[in-house]
């Protein structure tokens, strides 16, 4: 895992943080991925939230997770606008689904777009925000494969 | 689940178009021009109107035309909007809540850009989730989303983007017997691959309009429906269901709701699939229509390139589907659905013009909202499906 440089300007529009959400970015601040867990149901959930989309708890408590998963799908965006965080260039948007079994959007970065696949092993990397948060961003694990 | 079958029916419908994709009117005016036609069309006037439906608010709706109306319903599901509309609409007209019941949309998107008349996105709402976990990393709404769906699609059961590309030239067929369609003009597949990628596996020709548009529809009771001008298309089924709002909290991008409201839909029409003799399934991207051909059941899961490969959805084809040339090639203001409905009445009454089918009986409107989050299904049938 490694930080990248503060940009100069804003190259993301910048994730608001959300009522339930705190813990999360917190734990950026420190290159940390960390999950809410439902203690009712023993499960994790994604995006956070006050109570379990699972079960209705309201027992929330917040783990590590690996930063490990596989990509779930994706897509090229091959006209991103001229300025914003790609600067132009054509970038991956994935989801990915963690080992815990959660699915996020994020970035495929550090390869090349047309190689990222359905099913390929991938690991948390992390992006600078401009207030100390980073956004979690993934990229080919290392000795990774293609499922 | 009798439910709702033949309790209420649609007696007037009218759409605004233009080949130019550019509409002269906009806002309430352009509502108030097609309820008018609507209207007209049933054979009522404005004093009849006891219910009104309106994507972003029924008050003001009913404000500016200078109604009181006792049933208000200001649903926004997106694109699925209107066969909801239809849905509750039935649903009050079969309780006794109302009698006559209008249903209006009008988006001007196109002239709107050319006249500057676009409004910027709203402030940050850090409620929202679609601002916290998905526009940060780039998501192109709405095409993103569906281009991932069609990315899973093709890694599960090997669908191609030539299978995608055959949904398009179908629907052009259609478009090229339509002389309201914004596009006319015959496409190949050939065509549709080597059209600009957008948001891969998607082409410019993979993805719908951006035109001005508007359409209304008029619903009453079945009883009242048999006294008025145009022959009742009455509402047979219906089904709604959503399982997300945003894409990253879809539980499996290859399967939508469509499974449950087509399933509600049909069962309380009493119809199978293969009872349908059209299909206006939302066709916001060609991978958004073939969910919906292996949602509702007319072919398996997985099996929805296959399975619209030999052009069967175009003219001549068995399952004829989006025979007004769909959000593809007729008009795509935004929110489609209403046109779904215009389309499926117009084809019912035999007022198709060139691309009439031959006495079809029963049709599907099936409307998808927002990033194939809400889907509900209207069963509509003549007066001999009763």
């Amino acid at each position: 895992m490694s930080a990248a440089t503060p940009p100069s300007l804003p190259l993301r529009f910048e994730p608001p943080i959300g009522p339930a959400s705190g813990p999360f970015w917190e734990a950026t601040r420190r290159s940390q991925l960390v999950l809410p867990w439902c203690v009712d149901c023993g499960r994790p959930f994604f995006y956070p939230r006050e109570v379990c989309p699972m079960c209705f708890g309201s027992a929330i408590e917040w783990r590590p997770a690996t930063g490990n998963g596989v990509v779930y799908s994706s897509s090229i965006e091959h006209r991103p606008p001229p300025v914003g965080f790609s600067m132009g260039k054509p970038f991956v948007l994935a989801l990915v689904e963690l080992e815990e079994g959660v699915r996020l959007m994020t970035n495929v970065v550090g390869c090349p777009p047309e190689d990222v696949e359905v099913g390929m092993e991938v690991s948390v990397t992390w992006e600078a925000l401009s207030d100390g948060r980073q956004l979690p961003l993934f990229e080919p694990a290392p000795g990774g494969s293609a499922r | 689940m009798a439910g709702l079958r033949g309790a209420a029916a649609i007696v007037g419908v009218a759409d605004e178009v233009s080949p130019t994709g550019e509409l002269d009117t906009t806002g309430h005016a352009l509502e108030a021009a097609v309820i008018g036609q609507a209207l007209e069309d049933a054979g009522l006037t404005l004093a009849d109107v006891d219910g009104i439906c309106h994507t972003a608010s029924s008050m003001d709706m009913a404000e500016y035309l200078g109604i009181h109306p006792t049933f208000t319903d200001s649903t926004m599901t997106g694109g699925s909007s209107f066969e909801v509309h239809a849905e509750h609409a039935a649903a009050a007209i079969a309780a006794g809540l109302c009698e006559v019941v209008v249903s209006v949309y009008a988006a001007t998107p196109r002239s709107d850009r050319r006249l500057g008349r676009s409004g910027r996105r709203g402030p940050v709402d850090n409620s929202n989730p679609l601002f916290e976990w998905e526009l940060p990393f780039g998501v192109r709404l709405p095409m993103a989303p569906y281009a991932m769906a069609a990315t899973r699609h093709m890694a599960e059961f090997g669908t191609t983007s030539e299978q995608l590309a055959q949904i398009a030239v179908s629907t052009r067929a259609w478009a090229g017997l339509n002389p309201r369609a914004r596009y006319r003009e015959p496409i190949t597949v050939d065509d549709v691959l080597a059209s600009r990628p957008e948001c891969s596996p998607l082409h410019l020709l993979d993805c719908c309009l951006v035109t001005d548009g508007a359409g209304a529809f008029v619903m009453t009771t079945a009883e009242r429906a048999r006294s008025l001008a145009k022959p009742p298309v009455y509402v047979l089924g219906a089904g709604t269901c959503h399982d997300h709002s945003i894409i990253s909290q879809m539980p499996d991008l290859t399967t939508t709701p469509g499974v449950i409201s087509g399933a509600r839909a049909m069962a309380m029409a009493g119809i199978t699939p293969g009872d349908v003799d059209l299909l206006m399934g939302y066709d916001s991207f060609t991978i958004t229509a073939l969910l919906h051909l292996e949602d509702l059941g007319f072919c398996a899961k997985g099996e929805g390139g296959p399975f619209v490969e030999d052009g069967k959805t175009g003219p001549g084809g068995s399952l004829p589907m989006n025979t007004n040339g769909g959000g593809l090639s007729y008009t795509h203001p935004g929110m489609y659905g209403m046109f779904l409905i215009v389309e499926a009445v117009k084809q019912l009454r035999g007022e198709a013009d060139a691309r009439q089918l031959e006495s079809p009986e029963i049709a599907v409107a099936h409307g998808s909202g927002i990033v194939l989050s809400c889907m509900s299904t209207l069963v509509l049938g003549t007066e001999a499906t009763l």
